[in-house]
């Protein structure tokens, strides 16, 4: 609201201060999906190409599995290390949920909430988009 | 920004409120009599959108009921076969283009301003054009079957069977006509994600908004990103069935299957962006009859988001039986399957809050009961038909129509039924019978179950779908009755749904305020609404304003709350920024015109007249068009407001004008362009596609346009780049010869750009139909030239507003955003360039 009634919100309340609008972003909320999109579409094109192009449509898969093992390792990475920090923004203070709060801190602690929710479905959906690898050995 | 000196507007006395009330009201107003047509509000342009995607369903409902009377019995003649043929391809294009879409674009137009308390979304004339752009194109699209020229090759329009071997326009008049309707869906998308995003009002934080807000800023964005492929798409399908360019045709390189990629890669998250805003009507309506808050808010935040995403990695699904590789089907099953996941979250959060909470047995809960019911089948089909091996059997049977129809019946309409019974007072101020409406829905139910259950075994007894009739075999014929007389009960009961809508009211008494007793903003609307939409603008502080803050409705009404008047008697609403929603800008919304009518109309026409080959009458058509668009966004925007700021009422003041990131047009442009990027990414996979099925590509035999002119061209193209952002600089610095300078400078280099880009494949005679590869790098260098031409007019009209007056170094909000196309410009010229000359050098 307007800039005096945000600073005596912030004089009574000091965890404000760190909790300013400008340092929070819809597209951290995202970075989950966006890792399992990146990871999904990188394995879908390795595949393609490497059937396509290296190893002919009855050829065996060998390196692009060990490609998209890689790939696979580094998103489940990144998604861990997301909802990391996820839950350090839901833990935010001693509030718990429904954070429906009209505070910055309740505004903070749903964000943390819902990243960390986004990034446990794009953790399931990359571990079963990887679970082709396991089974398939070739391009047929 | 505040200034807590000033007096506040809160009215003294009865007759400053009525005072207050008279001022408000005035601008506001619908106009009258014929001029009725020029409306651009909310209100009015919502409600022709929901009426006129009624009538298309009604049309397509039509449709089905006959195809269902050919199919009654085996061997029927009822319809012959090419007359069947263009009505399951427009039952299916209708459904999809002219009813799922639309509805939900026509609802969140009436609804989402009244939901988040604003008077108006931020660009009422862009809804306008965008509803009469969908008029023209859905009416030619209808019509056409009364001429017996019809498209007749299914709603996705495959290739070969749309290139080779349909003669007539009927293929044109799907191409072009729903080409400008998906035009006119991304307007709305645009409008749409601005409106949640910056038209909050003050206090409706990011976890504050309502779940139905949620959801349209998932479906607008999926809007984004889905639709353009399909616009490439159907500019190379268009561009082989006019021109011979062999996009689709693999005698001369060109591959069918990539025509079925760019289409499920819109037509998957096409079947979510109809579902989602559906879904998000029983988000609103399932708390409000349960009389507590939503259970797992931010569960269902997670559904709505998740799902987006993982609707955009089922699109192979629909092409399992290609014969691509089993390790890329895997990715694909894999995802679909995933998909369940958030889908059932939700599903399971509105269960819970209705079991929570008092559960009110009425129509509006009938029809959200039974769309769950029916969904749930629906989404269990669609999990075996996700398995690869499953589908194999199964594909192209009755068993898949069985599975859409519960899906997006139980999806889409029993929810939208439900959002009409539940809504209804919101827009007329009357309820509707809850008689009537349980005869609908016991029709609809029950009729809806008894035609499309029998059709999982039809299909898995082996009757493929889209063919005109059937043998008499064992089996099929009690089973095809069976879901005909089904389709003509759930036919009735809609039509008692129908009656209940339009039959005459005025007798009946309006209904109370807030007759739900519902505890969102949109429910403060009086009964009847008045035309103001918000009397006063809130302070929020609770999900469920009207159930927690206390005296909220009272405040509301005694203009204790923002904007109370309109002094100048202008239309205004507030922007406030995505997070927080503090209010930073007083916006000025613009009211009736007929120009946007115009521009819609002289749009259609080139779209129109090109289905014809009427070429001539199309670049005219197309030039009117533009002139009309910038007749419109000369005189109605970026308009420089009579003083800087303004009082809005409860101690504070806010800015009339704001450029850059702090204008809604700025926000408008890079949404708009994100769209556009994607639609010329989907051109770009075409280039690579082509790469991997063809053995060598470019062929070698085949002259390219080099590495010289695009590097060359490259250059310029940057050049004219960097000269309007500085343009944009010395605006702002007030260095007018500095300003002319620069853009004379850029339109020049943009000029010489376009030739230098041409000249390369032009020089070296490439001919786009002798081979995939050359018009291939002709639409990539026309697309990317297209966009630079438009770039030099919006150049142009920079310079003429600044000459006019009505852009000023304070006041840019023109040249700000005209920049912003052209970072997009600089990225699409990088792009085109480095594909065209330098990927050659690669290979």
């Amino acid at each position: 609201m307007s800039e005096n009634t945000e600073d005596s919100e912030i004089t009574v309340r000091p965890e404000l201060r760190e909790l300013p609008e400008r340092r929070e972003s819809l597209w951290l909320l995202i970075l989950g999906p966006l890792i399992w999109s990146a990871h999904f579409l990188l394995s879908y094109i390795t595949a393609a190409v490497w059937c396509a192009k290296v190893a002919g449509r009855t050829g065996s898969l060998s390196c692009a599995r060990l490609a998209i093992a890689v790939f696979t390792l580094l998103a489940l990475s990144g998604i861990g290390l997301t909802a990391w920090g996820a839950w350090r923004r839901h833990k935010y203070g001693r509030a718990t949920v429904p954070h429906d709060l009209n505070t910055a801190a309740d505004r903070h602690r749903f964000l943390g909430f819902a990243t960390l929710l986004l990034c446990g479905l794009s953790f399931v959906g990359t571990a079963y988009v990887a679970l082709g690898i396991v089974f398939f050995q070739s391009c047929e | 920004m505040t200034d807590m000196s000033h007096q506040n507007q809160i009215p003294k006395n009865e007759e400053e409120r009525r005072a207050q009330e008279a001022r408000l009201a005035k601008p506001w107003e619908a106009p009258p009599g014929w001029r009725y047509w020029s409306a651009v509000n909310n209100t009015e342009v919502g409600l022709w959108y929901t009426v006129g995607a009624f009538i298309f369903f009604l049309f397509a409902g039509v449709l089905a009921l006959l195809m269902r009377t050919q199919l009654s019995v085996p061997g029927n003649d009822f319809l012959s076969a090419e007359t069947y043929n263009q009505f399951f391809t427009l039952h299916g294009s209708i459904m999809m283009f002219l009813f799922g879409v639309p509805i939900f674009e026509a609802f969140s137009i009436m609804i989402l301003p009244q939901i988040l308390g604003a008077r108006d979304l931020p660009f009422p004339r862009l809804s306008a054009y965008g509803f009469w752009c969908f008029v023209i194109g859905g009416i030619f699209v209808c019509g056409s079957v009364f001429f017996d020229a019809a498209p007749r090759g299914g709603w996705f329009m495959y290739p070969p069977l749309t290139t080779k071997y349909q003669e007539g326009i009927g293929a044109d008049i799907w191409l072009l006509g729903l080409s400008f309707i998906e035009i006119a869906s991304i307007a709305a998308a645009v409008e749409l994600i601005v409106g949640v995003l910056k038209t909050r009002p003050p206090g409706m934080r990011i976890n504050m908004i309502p779940l139905y807000a949620w959801y349209v800023l998932v479906v607008a964005g999926m809007i984004l990103f889905a639709f353009p492929p399909l616009i490439a798409g159907d500019l190379l399908l268009e561009m082989e069935r006019a021109f011979d360019w062999p996009f689709f045709d693999p005698d001369r390189g060109g591959d069918p299957l990539f025509w079925q990629h760019l289409f499920w890669i819109f037509g998957h998250p096409e079947v979510y962006i109809i579902f989602l805003p559906a879904i998000a009507l029983v988000a609103m309506i399932v708390p409000t009859f349960a009389q507590r808050p939503i259970v797992g808010y931010t569960w269902v935040v997670l559904a709505a988001v998740g799902t987006g995403f993982v609707s955009f990695g089922l699109w192979v699904h629909h092409m399992y039986t290609t014969g691509l590789p089993g390790i890329s089907l895997s990715f694909f099953s894999a995802a679909s399957e995933a998909v369940a996941i958030p889908t059932g979250v939700q599903i399971f959060c509105f269960l819970a809050t209705a079991l929570a909470g008092k559960f009110v047995r009425n129509v509006a809960m009938l029809f959200v009961t039974g769309a769950l019911a029916i969904f749930v089948i629906g989404g269990l089909t669609g999990v075996m038909v996700a398995v690869a091996p499953f589908d194999f059997q199964v594909h192209d049977t009755y068993f898949v129509v069985a599975h859409l129809h519960y899906v997006l019946i139980g999806g889409v309409l029993f929810p939208v039924s439900a959002g009409l019974y539940y809504f209804y007072p919101m827009v007329t101020g009357k309820t509707l019978s809850e008689k009537t409406g349980q005869v609908a829905f016991w029709f609809m139910f029950i009729g809806f179950n008894v035609a499309f259950m029998p059709m999982h075994l039809s299909g898995l007894l082996g009757m493929p779908r889209r063919v005109f009739t059937y043998m008499d075999a064992p089996g099929y014929d009690i089973l095809n009755m069976t879901s005909t007389v089904g389709a003509y009960v759930l036919a009735a009961g809609f039509a008692c749904l129908v009656y209940e809508v339009v039959r005459p009211k005025k007798n009946q008494p309006y209904a109370k305020r807030n007759p739900w007793n519902a505890g969102t903003l949109e429910w403060m609307a009086e009964m009847p609404a008045k035309p103001w939409g918000a009397r006063t603008i809130p302070l929020v502080k609770s999900r469920y304003p009207l159930w927690d803050q206390p005296n909220f409705l009272d405040d509301v009404d005694n203009g204790r709350f923002y904007l109370p008047d309109a002094e100048e008697g202008k239309r205004e609403t507030m922007i406030s920024t995505s997070i927080d929603a503090v209010p930073i800008q007083c916006l000025r919304v613009p009211g009736p015109t007929f120009k946007t009518f115009w521009a819609a109309m002289f749009t259609g026409g080139f779209f129109i007249f090109a289905t014809y080959k009427w070429y001539t009458a199309a670049m005219i058509s197309a030039a009117l068009a533009l002139a009309a668009i910038l007749y419109w966004l000369w005189t109605g925007t970026a308009k420089i407001p009579e003083k800087r700021e303004k009082h809005v009422g409860l101690g504070m003041t806010l800015p009339l004008y704001g450029s850059g990131s702090q204008s809604v047009g700025w926000w408008a442009m890079f949404i708009t362009m994100v769209a556009d990027v994607t639609a010329f990414l989907g051109l770009v996979f075409g280039y690579f596609f082509y790469w991997t099925v063809n053995e060598d590509f470019p062929p070698a035999s085949a002259s390219g346009p080099g590495f010289g002119w695009p590097l060359l061209a490259a250059g310029i193209l940057l050049g004219s780049w960097i000269m309007t952002v500085l343009a944009r600089r010395w605006n702002r610095q007030a260095r007018s010869g500095a300003f002319y300078s620069a853009l004379v400078t850029a339109i020049v280099f943009a000029t010489a750009g376009i030739a230098a880009l041409a000249a390369g494949p032009w020089l070296a005679d490439m001919d786009p139909v002798s081979h995939v590869y050359p018009a291939t790098v002709w639409i990539l260098v026309i697309w990317t030239a297209l966009h630079l031409g438009l770039g030099v007019i919006m150049q142009l009209y920079c310079m003429a507003r600044r000459f006019a007056g009505r852009m000023t170094f304070e006041y840019d909000i023109d040249i700000q955003n005209v920049t912003l196309y052209w970072h997009f410009m600089a990225i699409t010229v990088l792009v085109t360039t480095a594909v065209i000359g330098g990927f050659p050098l690669l290979t």
